[in-house]
């Protein structure tokens, strides 16, 4: 799903429970991860359950993309992850850099939702994709 | 008589809101909350009578000295030890086990020896014999509990032995709430010349302790813990035992005399203080002392011991919610499965209800493990716990399982 359209679903919905519902609903959507990626190479570190992300770069015309897959054990962290993707999927490296991933939360109307130690998680899994972005 | 709506007005943060619901707090485990009388008795040593303890020769810091020095009077008396000299301020209990492992067991431990633990244990307990097994050479030896957290005689006298020279284990697991009988293992373990260290950070804030009775060699627990300020911890050690300990930090006021050549240390407990202690700390500890055993270990116990009652009938009745550890002498500390929902997606939605529950390995990853988890979920009740608390806690769970 691209971002705007996730950003129009979630204004949809007014309260915490019906946000949270379909972010369960999104992370459970999620293409599974196969269990050979769920493995330390690809964990997350810094998140209270585990989350995995596995970069990938493609070629488009001489341009480098880059686009994740993800997955956690816990469900709302899981939907969480899915936002991630969808927000990162397919950009350049300059464009990760650039993303305001904090404003795309504000916008879902899920920054006032995320608790102290979630917003660590969604901190440490767009540190770890500006780092792939770096060096990949 | 315990008037429990009463001591709720006493502390003053229970009637905080939380994301729009009363407080919920069942994570008194983790650290407890503290009565108006110890905030008051902090902010008033620092408003009326602070200065550094055992130095100055003037009034305030007579009088602070006096405090402190009382602080540990009211230790003594908690504890029941037979003299204030056995009494070691320290930051929290993890540093008091560290000190034990660091001062007593560097210089008397030797390679082969063995130190015996639970499986129950908290990383506090276990981390600073691990370190001692790979520097000294001793064995760590780890005694087995059963699949539903009890305590088993066999399992422990099975691995005690001659070549056991100290034994530390909790007096009630921060996990399971499992209650050790520890006054029957300080007998075997001295029958065997080992020594005991109690671990009693949980035990301490729900059960009268009497170290005579129990007979253990040394004893740790939290401030933070027992309704006291965080920062402030104690070590209890039998005094013919600290005294033949060498210190575990030097530097100042912890010295006899002091020349370039040479350094004679002061008796113990002060050999244990180097530098300026958290003293504010330690007289709020005094005062959260008092507190608990001004509201009488009886009623305490009958309070605590009715809840979790009724905290087991209520949470039983959850169809899917599981309660790891159910040991017959348990405290009130409740980990628990629910319908396999991961620990944390658990913690998310009780906390948008209000409902303050820890999530993790609880700082004993074995034995989450061991249980068969890589995280659990635990509600914890206090002195100031109620029943209202207890069903929106359940209702907040039954919110929980419609989510999934
Ligand atoms: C059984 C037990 N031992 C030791 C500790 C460590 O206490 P502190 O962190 O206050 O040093 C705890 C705290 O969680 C505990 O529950």
């Amino acid at each position: 799903m691209q971002i705007d359209e996730l950003i129009e679903n979630f204004e949809l919905l007014e309260d915490w429970e019906d946000k949270y519902r379909y972010l369960i609903d999104l992370g459970a959507k999620l293409p599974p991860l196969p269990q050979e990626l769920q493995s330390e190479e690809w964990k997350v570190s810094g998140c209270q359950s585990q989350v995995w992300l596995v970069p990938e770069v493609v070629m488009e015309n001489g341009q480098k993309l880059l686009d994740f897959k993800g997955s956690s054990d816990a469900a709302i962290v899981k939907g969480i992850v899915a936002v991630v993707l969808s927000i990162f999927a397919h950009k350049t490296p300059a464009e990760i850099k650039e993303i305001a991933v904090e404003n795309i939360f504000a916008k879902l109307g899920l920054s006032e939702h995320l608790s102290p130690s979630r917003r660590n998680g969604l901190s440490a899994m767009t540190d770890k994709i500006r780092y792939y972005a770096e060096v990949l | 008589m315990y008037d429990i709506e009463q001591i709720r007005r006493d502390f003053p943060i229970l009637s905080v809101s939380i994301n729009g619901h009363p407080n919920t707090f069942l994570d008194t485990a983790a650290s407890a909350q503290k009565p108006q009388c110890v905030i008051d008795a902090v902010s008033q040593t620092y408003a009326n009578s602070y200065a550094n303890v055992h130095r100055g020769a003037y009034y305030l810091s007579e009088e602070m000295t006096v405090k402190y020095e009382q602080a540990r009077a009211k230790v003594r008396k908690f504890l029941n030890a037979a003299s204030e000299h056995e009494i070691v301020f320290t930051r929290n209990a993890t540093e008091a086990l560290n000190l034990v492992a660091y001062s007593w067991g560097r210089k008397f431990l030797k390679p082969g020896d063995e130190v015996l633990i639970s499986q129950a244990e908290h990383h506090a307990n276990l981390i600073p014999w691990q370190i001692l097994r790979d520097e000294i050479g001793i064995k760590l030896q780890i005694f087995k509990i059963a699949d539903d957290g009890s305590y088993v005689a066999d399992e422990f006298l099975g691995l005690l032995s001659e070549k056991t020279k100290l034994v530390s284990v909790t007096a009630m697991s921060n996990v399971l709430g499992t209650v050790f009988p520890i006054a029957d293992m300080v007998k075997a373990a001295h029958r065997v010349g080992a020594l005991f260290m109690v671990d009693a950070c949980q035990y301490a804030a729900h059960r009268k302790i009497d170290v005579q009775d129990w007979d253990c060699d040394f004893l740790a627990f939290s401030g933070h813990k027992t309704y006291g300020p965080s920062g402030i911890g104690v070590l209890y050690g039998k005094m013919s035992l600290l005294e033949q300990m060498p210190p575990y930090q030097v530097g100042g006021d912890m010295v006899d005399t002091v020349s370039y050549d040479h350094t004679t240390y002061a008796l113990p407990p002060a050999r244990f203080e180097a530098g300026t202690p958290a003293m504010v700390d330690a007289i709020g500890l005094g005062v959260a002392l008092d507190y608990l055993q001004n509201l009488g270990w009886d009623n305490l116990c009958a309070h605590e011991e009715e809840l979790i009652a009724y905290t087991n009938a209520k949470l039983q009745e959850i169809p899917g919610l599981k309660i790891i550890g159910t040991a017959a002498d348990k405290g009130g500390v409740f980990s628990f499965d629910l319908n396999g929902i991961h620990a944390q997606d658990v913690a998310f939605i009780l906390d948008k209800e209000g409902v303050a529950v820890r999530t993790g390995h609880h700082c004993a990853e074995p034995l989450i493990k061991r249980m068969g988890y890589t995280s659990l979920a635990r509600a914890s009740l206090g002195l100031y716990t109620s029943h209202q608390d207890i069903d929106r806690f359940v209702n907040a769970l039954q919110k929980t399982q419609s989510f999934f």
